[in-house]
């Protein structure tokens, strides 16, 4: 069964193809949306089958390597395009098709009449082969061909609107927002490249499952090298999955059509990072220092980005922080070892938060492409099934039980805190707090009180099925994917199984022993008072949001005026863009164009090559005026030799 | 053996058959010219059945006596590296020439002529097993691309054309010098022989003082060409001046012949010495990876723009090469052949704007997507090609590259790479200016918004190249499968050298002072004589070191 997942990334490179070459041809949207959507949705069934074919095995058979053919062979270096089929690798691949296929169907209303649909649905489906290849592949080389072809993707789709214009720092354009998404993301795949590198010199291998068990054998107390090399492919992931430094291009990213922000910039390609982390999870696990700064990079971003999203007034943008500050929950659960919780949490979230973007699609759909949440407003009676579905997803992210976002940001804190330390946990617990009360506040401004924008020109309307079935779907599935990985807490009790953690086991037997992590046996009361804490802060949250923005709608206004610096700072981000433009990109360009090109390529090197043409002209000049023609000065010459031979040969 | 004959000689006697034609009749010799290089190319593709690419030996070998006193012959021949560059040029040729039916409106059969003549000179440069026919070869290539640049070139085509032929022409005298010594060298008391096959046996043997002036005036003659920081210079000028198809011609090959060079003399002839600047060269080309990305990404000329970027590819070829490990250099090899089809293809791009517009600046383009939708599409596998995108071809050769200078035992640090990385960010960053600048945005500059889509004619020159960026990306051991074996002779033999040298460095410290030869009686033939003598006795009194030779070759044979 497992060889045929090479079908899997096939059938929407086929869909890529089709819809991008004859695109233009076809021009009936509903076929072309189909081509689109119906590859995915096979490769989804295809990988359910793979799924309980694996499944069905014991658990230490779950692992195949499906070999299709060499890739770059040369010297002793031999890479193969292959996958490797096993539970980590299925788990992405099921919601990346699955939520991928709910996407699609979503885009071929939203993208109706749209004059690039058809090349809309080729990238898409471009996408989806790439991310397959990344989450598919067995080694690390072709991961990147994935990590980097999605990324191609991302920018095209960030620019699709092209001649758009997109406000940001120093962006004009939507595709001003694309290029910096994808050079960001370069500064990334640097550390990535090195770091493939250094694996490759210390193992000779690229291939995951051999640079796993030769790092554990070779380096059992770790090493400096493998530190680095860990390091530079978490600057790989800060980079795909906009962590601390790098998360400046996310935001920005906005600037694309609403379902791509959902698939690629919230549920699928953003969550590359804590893939790669986690296929990697031994190597990581050997190096201390590595986990710690995955941990404090994590955290420190959940709570950076929460606190910005504070303040924002852009549907999008406030979801996009969000985004960020839920990739770095994960990565501090990887930081402190929990990968089950990470990955528990990467699929949770991509439930909630496609739908939370999906249902912020239909608003802007509906409010003719508005996306300030000032402007909205009192939406709740206009689209009930987008609102009821996007207060699932609210509830859901911000930790209410027992919501899919309860169970794994859960588990995330409660790892936090037993295996990290208190003060994780705590940063951790403040911003679930705080992601309570951003959504709530988004979740008012849009759909609670009074309409603020303009009826006579503002028709809001519900969207069409082709969305709202889409926002169903994953509403259920934000309800109820929390049960995938049942805390023991409760579990124990009732002899209900953690599924996924039984499930993604046989991937991380390595690292649970290197790391110490057994499985847990016994019920810690703590962790039924940490629960409560953190469902009652997320209760707070809600509570200071209704109040802020229903009860007493003065106070949000008033604390910005008397807070006035701290305001400013949140809006504005912290000025990291200004930052990044002053201290790197303007030097850069300056000295690029003064130091290097006028001076050193135009002035130095070409000043001294045409300097000695020109002084050899000059010598040709002097040496010319010898050669008068007039046959007396040429005697003259010949006598004046003739002396000075003489005068040479007799006195010296 | 007639195919390599033909391929040579195909492009010679198309030049002949258009001189005899009349210039009145365009379209016949255009087509004349094009019957000649596609058959050139098609003939090409016949040396690929024959070759056996697991036999390191030079194929299709082929001898005759040219100077017989001074053992100068036509020695032609073919081994992995040499076939896919002449592959290179025999399938890059054909599409200048159908660039050139646009770009080209006046004087059409001196054109031609020089084209020809132009494929015929780098051809041969790839076969020649001869020093002096190399040399000669060499030269030839100088004066079809002077008067490309010069007649069909831009506003100041003249001042480029004499910069891009002195340039050349002063790293190519020192390299006629260094010929002529080692062929004094190797001819022993026969007086000189030019028999690239005897040299490669011989040259290692000459004492590494000597060696590294002979390997440094080769290699100032191909650093030029590639070109190498700081002697790059002429290579912006020569671009935006030349024509279309000039610019593609001196990206896609001229410039291989630089890269080709150092490996076939520099590495193959003077190992010891390569190994001794190897630091000095690999610096330079990191230099060149960054200084050239840096300098592409503040141009507002397009053309420009693409031609830093070449010095930024390049770097990463030189990069590879002096790693010396097979997969630096088969990572050199195939990032040649990607370099000369992804910045050819930009070239082309630039030139198909060029001939609509006139007008290379970047502010005066923007949103021709919505006008140009094909070409849009071809530019980006072209752009993404060459910054390296994982699944076209740049992605392969220049992460092969690197990880063989990661690896290199000679360059022996991670610095060079951590650094030539950079370079792989900046690529981005530059291409994507351009990219973004021309195609993207709203089209504003009314002067484009009715502009034609590509013609026909244009892609028949785009589509067949991007056929290649694809392949090569996903299945390069078509084309790396060709120079495996002679880039592994190459770098074992490096390698044998490597070790007897740190071993002799062991033994005593070195009594050869680097570079600093008593005097320059060195260059004097009969001193070369003695030298040679002399050194044939110590030879054979303990005839240790033909013995190691011979254990280090069979110990690659195990292999």
């Amino acid at each position: 069964m497992s060889e045929l997942i090479f079908l899997v990334p096939l059938l929407p490179l086929v869909g890529a193809i089709i819809n991008g070459f004859f695109g233009t041809f076809i021009k009936n949207e509903k076929i072309i949306g189909w081509i689109g959507s119906l590859t995915v949705g096979i490769a989804f069934l295809l990988v359910c089958l793979i799924f309980f074919d694996q499944l069905s095995l014991p658990p230490e058979s779950r692992s195949v390597t499906v070999t299709l053919f060499p890739w770059i062979v040369a010297g002793k270096f031999d890479i193969s395009i292959a996958y490797l089929v096993d539970p980590l690798s299925l788990t992405f691949a099921l919601f990346v098709t699955g939520v991928g296929f709910l996407i699609h169907v979503y885009s071929i209303g939203y993208m109706h009449g749209d004059r690039g649909f058809f090349r809309f649905f080729a990238y898409l489906n471009l996408f989806i082969f790439m991310m397959l290849n990344l989450v598919l592949a067995d080694n690390l080389l072709l991961t990147f061909l994935g990590w980097e072809g999605v990324g191609l993707c991302s920018y095209l789709l960030i620019g699709f609107w092209y001649d758009q214009k997109f406000s940001g720092t120093r962006i004009e354009w939507t595709v001003d927002a694309a290029q910096k998404a994808f050079i960001v993301n370069r500064i990334g795949d640097f550390g990535m490249v090195l770091a493939m590198f250094i694996l490759f010199a210390l193992f000779g291998t690229l291939r995951y499952l051999d640079v796993n068990a030769a790092a554990v054998t070779q380096f059992p107390d770790g090493s400096l090298a493998l530190s680095i090399a860990a390091l530079l492919i978490f600057l790989g992931c800060t980079g795909k999955s906009a962590q601390i430094p790098l998360y400046v291009w996310l935001p920005d990213a906005m600037a694309g059509p609403t379902p791509v922000s959902a698939l690629i910039h919230a549920a699928t390609m953003v969550t590359s990072g804590i893939f790669l982390v986690a296929r990697l999870s031994p190597l990581f696990a050997l190096s201390p220092a590595a986990m710690g700064v995955v941990a404090v990079i994590g955290i420190a971003t959940a709570f950076i980005a929460a606190t910005i999203g504070l303040v924002q007034n852009d549907i999008k943008k406030v979801l996009a922080y969000s985004t960020v500050s839920q990739l770095g929950y994960m990565f501090a659960a990887l930081g402190v070892g929990a990968v089950t919780a990470a990955v528990f949490h990467v699929v949770t979230h991509a439930f909630f938060k496609a739908l939370l973007f999906l249902g912020a699609g239909s608003v802007i759909h509906a409010m003719h492409e508005e996306q300030d949440i000032q402007k909205m407003g009192g939406l709740k009676k206009y689209m009930p099934t987008t609102y009821w579905t996007f207060v699932v997803a609210a509830l859901a992210i911000s930790g209410i039980p027992p919501l899919s976002g309860f169970f794994s940001k859960d588990e995330i804190l409660w790892n936090l805190f037993i295996n990290g330390s208190t003060l994780l946990w705590l940063v951790g617990a403040i911003t679930a707090l705080l992601t309570a009360f951003y959504m709530f506040r988004l979740v008012h401004l849009t759909f609670h009180g009074t309409p603020r924008f303009d009826p006579e020109k503002v028709h809001p309307h519900e969207s069409p099925p082709t969305m709202t079935i889409p926002l169903i779907v994953l509403a259920i599935l934000s309800i109820v994917g929390g049960f995938l990985g049942i805390p023991h807490a409760f579990g124990h009790a009732l002899h209900i199984p953690h599924f996924l953690e039984q499930w993604l086991h046989p991937v991380l037997v390595e690292t649970h022993k290197i790391l110490g992590i057994e499985p847990a046996t016994e019920i810690h009361p703590i962790e039924f008072v940490l629960m409560g804490i953190s469902v009652v802060l997320a209760l707070i949250g809600i509570a200071v949001a209704t109040w802020f923005y229903i009860t007493n709608q003065q106070i949000p206004q008033r604390l910005a005026e008397r807070f006035r610096g701290l305001y400013q700072l949140l809006w504005n981000k912290y000025y990291v863009d200004e930052l990044y433009y002053t201290l790197i990109v303007d030097p850069l360009w300056y000295g690029s164009t003064t130091l290097l090109w006028k001076i050193t390529d135009v002035g130095i090197i070409d000043g001294t090559v045409n300097g000695i043409a020109r002084l050899i002209g000059h010598f040709g000049n002097l040496f010319r005026k010898i050669q008068t023609g007039i046959a007396q000065s040429y005697a003259v010459m010949m006598v004046a030799g003739i002396v000075l031979i003489l005068i040479w040969m007799l006195f010296l | 053996m007639a195919a390599l004959i033909l391929t040579l000689f195909l492009p010679l006697l198309g030049a002949g058959i258009i001189l005899f034609m009349n210039k009145t009749q365009r379209k016949g010799i255009q087509y004349t010219a094009l019957g000649f290089a596609l058959a050139t190319f098609v003939v090409s593709l016949f040396l690929l059945f024959g070759f056996d690419p697991a036999n390191a030996d030079f194929q299709y070998y082929i001898h005759t006596t040219w100077i017989a006193s001074l053992d100068i012959g036509f020695r032609i021949g073919i081994d992995g590296m040499s076939l896919l560059l002449v592959l290179l040029t025999t399938f890059i040729t054909p599409i200048t020439i159908l660039s050139s039916f646009q770009a080209i409106k006046d004087r059409d059969k001196l054109y031609y002529m020089m084209l020809l003549l132009l494929e015929f000179g780098m051809i041969g440069v790839f076969v020649a097993l001869d020093t002096i026919l190399f040399y000669v070869f060499w030269e030839i290539i100088l004066i079809p691309m002077y008067f490309i640049i010069g007649i069909w070139g831009g506003p100041r085509r003249i001042y480029a054309a004499i910069k891009f032929f002195l340039y050349t022409f002063i790293g190519s005298l020192l390299m006629l010098v260094a010929i002529i010594w080692i062929g004094i060298w190797g001819g022993g008391d026969a007086g000189f022989t030019a028999d690239y096959l005897t040299l490669r046996e011989i040259a290692p043997t000459v004492p590494l003082a000597i060696q590294q002036w002979l390997f440094l005036a080769f290699a100032l003659s191909f650093a030029i060409k590639v070109p190498l920081f700081p002697f790059h210079t002429w290579l912006p000028d020569a671009h935006v001046e030349a024509p279309t198809p000039g610019s593609v011609i001196l990206a896609g090959i001229l410039l291989k012949l630089g890269t080709y060079g150092l490996i076939r003399y520099n590495l193959e002839l003077f190992p010891q010495a390569s190994i001794f600047f190897a630091p000095l060269l690999s610096t330079l080309a990191v230099i060149g990876i960054i200084y050239g990305a840096l300098v592409a990404m503040v141009q507002s000329d397009v053309k420009k723009l693409v031609a830093y970027s070449s010095v930024s590819h390049l770097g990463f070829i030189v990069l590879g090469i002096f790693s010396m490990t097979t997969e630096g250099l088969q990572g050199a090899v195939i990032q040649m052949i990607n370099h000369g089809l992804s910045t050819g293809m930009l070239f082309l791009c630039v030139g198909i704007l060029y001939e609509r517009r006139h007008t290379r600046e970047l502010a005066e383009y923007g949103g021709i997507v919505t006008v140009m939708p094909k070409f849009a599409v071809l530019l980006g596998f072209a752009v993404f090609a060459s910054a390296g995108l994982p699944g076209l071809n740049g992605f392969v050769g220049e992460f092969l590259t690197m990880l063989g200078a990661y690896q290199s035992p000679i360059l022996g640090t991670w610095t060079y790479v951590a650094f030539a990385a950079l370079g792989v960010i900046l690529a981005a960053a530059y291409l994507l200016r351009m990219y973004n600048g021309v195609i993207f945005g709203p089209n504003l500059n009314p002067k484009n918004h009715a502009l034609p889509d590509l013609t026909k004619l244009e892609l028949w020159q785009l589509v067949p190249v991007t056929i290649f960026l694809v392949w090569i990306g996903i299945y390069p051991s078509t084309f790396l499968q060709l120079s495996e074996t002679n880039m592994r002779l190459v770098s074992s033999k490096i390698e044998a050298a490597h070790r007897q040298m740190s071993q002799e460095h062991r033994v005593s410290s070195t009594s050869q002072m680097p570079l600093s030869p008593a005097s320059l009686s060195f260059l004097l033939p009969q001193e070369i004589k003695n030298m040679h003598r002399q050194q044939q006795r110590e030879l054979t009194e303990d005839g240790n070191g033909a013995a190691q030779q011979q254990m280090s070759d069979e110990e690659w044979m195990q292999e």
